[in-house]
């Protein structure tokens, strides 16, 4: 196939009368498009919470209420971390799945293609329901995104909306894992063991697996709010013999593992990245699959941890606290094989790389502060304090955020055929990896020093730490926008990318040309 | 592996990883009871969440005597009928009392039971939780209904108040309601 035609126009080659223009991003099946669908449809929703974002550490640049009023505040950081987790890592990871799964193991496309097209247009529907529900009389949802009752039970119109949203991105994840897990366990090259897998598709098909068994969960936890609300049922509705706590237990068996989800595809692509810079095979490969499975497993026995604080007794805290520390050795063991796979590489420092050995380093930080958290006498001093805030967004920032940003600048000459503009992308890093420390370091200061989350004024001692980490996060906001620029830059031109983009690079998608024919692999490649 | 296999491959795939998906949506409801078998069955949490619902609130030091009444409205053909012993209550104490209405007609029965206290003194510092004297009972022909009634006394009630008079007078609504 001449590779310049199909870079001009990738359906001009392959396709007759397939629609154009909006038709053909409404009705395509290909693994591509909907991989591209998803990552773009992830960059608007980051955009939204990340404005939001920025008002909240607006508000909290100085102690006192100048910008938003405490309803407005709470509706704010509710959305925010609605948006940022449902809206943003989740898409976002589903589609690299979507673009790099077929590609990684040889299969023409994902094994439904045409749920992979409506799995992903659920997506607009429940951002537009969770997004337009600010516009209700009300507002939106204010109880927090872990959607506690009472507040969930006692809330306006705006929560059955939300509640709603969560259905509609539930069975959208749903449909999208079984997609991806069907088309690993039976769509894989012959000679590809599961054995020989990349580890991205090894990280997926186990974040699939956990998708398919908690997201129900969530479902069936938002349901009872929703009967409870509307129904006259009393699951978690005190006056009639519910119990709120009831609703803590069920929403973190689904939370817990949810964490993994939002993690194991980050592992996946880091484990991607850090063999092609330091130019040698992944370290500990087997320990890798082992350890993922391990972290994903350990996952449903921990849910306890996050509420420490409801009354359990004292069996119940030590069980909880003893598999949560556990949780550290197969992480351990990850972080470990990371750096053993860059001791004595060849290394060389492209923005990707960048990025991949930031998160070792503060995904690390994150998962020390989690350490931290799981002692539960430790725990119910810093229950609700902005050490939490500043442990998860340790974790979610540096750890899954700056992996998707490593995987976008490795994958981008594989989707766009011209390499990236590293000066800039070192920009956008070292702003981000400065800034971003700047912005969430202090919270832990701020947590051991005992001030609370979710609130928009607090006590004067807290202002110093609170305007530096206000400071850092306009900085992180703004760098985001470089991003922006990077990526649209390398859309419409550059240096041309090989098909193997990177020296090191290893892997079937490095096979095919950059850009990556719109159909690949409609004959399976051999694995040895 | 051929496209036909592939296709049936990917349907059984389909069918087994949507069954398991709700399953886990069924899961996710029978943890509701699950949670109280387990609790149940190793004791977690029993002795617990007694401690927790402990009153430290109560003043055991002395206690009040509630006599306790019941009155029926000339005319309505109910039975009504308060708790035969009057009880001893600390104040503070959360103290939960049933009375019971019985219909003794042949026609649905509509009414209300208002309270009223002996001292009237007394009436501040009675304070309902809840009491069927909130609302409206509805009685079907024959129908018996056991209405609670939740009260904690104040702690602030008097020394010289030693016994005090609950009383409740119920009213049926007239014909046609």
């Amino acid at each position: 196939m001449d590779a310049h035609a199909t870079t001009a126009d990738p359906l001009a080659s392959t396709h007759h009368g397939a629609p154009r223009g909006l038709a053909r991003w409404l009705t395509t099946t290909n693994h591509k498009d909907i991989g591209t669908l998803y990552l773009w449809f992830a960059a608007v929703m980051f955009l939204v919470g990340g404005l939001m974002a920025m008002l909240i550490r607006v508000e909290l640049f100085e102690p006192g209420l100048q910008v938003v009023q405490p309803g407005l505040f709470n509706q704010l950081t509710t959305m925010h971390g609605l948006i940022m987790i449902f809206g943003v890592i989740m898409p976002a990871f589903t589609g690299f799945a979507n673009w790099q799964v077929p590609l990684m193991i040889g299969a023409p496309d994902m094994a439904f293609p045409r749920m992979n097209n409506w799995s992903f247009w659920l997506l607009p529907v429940a951002g537009a329901l969770l997004i337009g529900s600010l516009f209700l009389p009300g507002g939106a949802v204010a109880g927090g995104w872990t959607m506690y009752p009472p507040l969930y039970l006692q809330g306006g119109i705006s929560y059955d909306l939300t509640i709603f949203a969560i259905h509609i991105m539930g069975a959208s994840s749903i449909m999208g894992a079984i997609n991806i897990a069907t088309t690993i366990l039976n769509m894989r090259a012959p000679g590809m063991t599961l054995m020989k897998m990349p580890l991205f598709v090894w990280t997926w098909l186990i974040t699939a697996y956990l998708l398919i068994a908690v997201m129900p969960v969530l479902a069936g936890a938002v349901t009872m709010l929703l009967t409870d609300r509307n129904f006259g049922t009393h699951f978690f509705d005190a006056a009639g013999g519910g119990d709120p706590v009831m609703f803590q237990h069920i929403f973190w068996f689904f939370g817990h593992p949810e964490v993994y989800i939002l993690i194991l595809p980050a592992f996946g692509i880091i484990s991607s990245v850090i063999p092609t810079f330091a130019r040698k095979p992944l370290f500990g490969y087997a320990s890798m699959v082992y350890a993922t499975a391990s972290i994903a497993i350990l996952s449903f026995i921990v849910w306890g941890h996050h509420m420490f604080t409801v009354g359990m007794p004292a069996a119940a805290q030590l069980f909880f606290m003893y598999a949560t520390l556990l949780i550290a050795v197969p992480t351990g063991v990850k972080v470990f094989n990371w750096v053993a796979t860059m001791w004595r590489g060849s290394m060389t420092f492209e923005t990707a790389m960048l990025f991949a050995v930031a998160f070792v380093c503060l995904f690390t930080i994150g998962g020390f502060s989690g350490l931290v958290l799981a002692m539960a006498p430790v725990d119910i001093q810093l229950q609700d304090t902005y050490y939490v805030v500043a442990h998860f967004h340790y974790v979610l920032v540096t750890g899954a955020l700056f992996s998707i940003y490593a995987g976008i600048y490795y994958w981008l000459p594989k989707w766009t055929g011209h390499m990236v503009d590293e000066t800039l992308g070192r920009w956008h890093f070292w702003l981000s990896a400065i800034s971003v420390n700047v912005l969430f370091f202090p919270m832990h200061f701020l947590g051991l020093a005992g001030m609370p989350r979710r609130i928009p004024d607090y006590a004067l001692q807290f202002a110093d730490f609170n305007r530096i980490a206000s400071l850092g996060g306009f900085v992180f906001g703004a760098s985001q926008i470089l991003l922006l620029w990077v990526i649209l830059k390398c859309i419409r031109g550059g240096r041309r990318a090989e098909a193997k983009a990177w020296e090191g690079a290893e892997g079937l998608e490095w096979t095919v040309p950059s850009p990556a024919p719109y159909h690949t692999f409609a004959q399976p490649p051999e694995v040895k | 592996m051929n496209a036909a296999t592939m296709r049936r491959a990917n349907a059984r795939s389909l069918l087994r990883l949507s069954l398991l998906a709700l399953a886990m949506f069924g899961f996710g409801f029978t943890l509701v009871p699950l949670y109280d078998v387990f609790c149940d069955l190793t004791g977690l949490n029993r002795d617990a969440a007694q401690a927790l619902a402990n009153n430290t609130q109560v003043d055991y030091g002395r206690s009040v005597r509630i006599e306790l009444l019941a009155t029926v409205q000339d005319g309505a053909r109910v039975r009504f009928s308060a708790p035969r012993q009057p009880v001893d209550v600390h104040p503070g104490e959360l103290v939960r009392l049933d009375y019971q209405l019985e219909n003794l007609s042949d026609r649905e029965l509509v009414g209300h039971a208002v309270p009223s206290y002996g001292p009237a003194a007394a009436a501040e510092y009675f304070q309902k939780i809840d009491c069927f004297c909130f609302r409206e009972q509805r009685l079907a022909p024959g129908e018996t209904l056991r209405l609670p009634v939740m009260f904690v006394l104040d702690r602030a009630v008097p020394c010289d108040m030693n016994v005090a008079t609950l009383s409740y007078t119920f009213f049926a609504r007239g014909e046609g309601s």
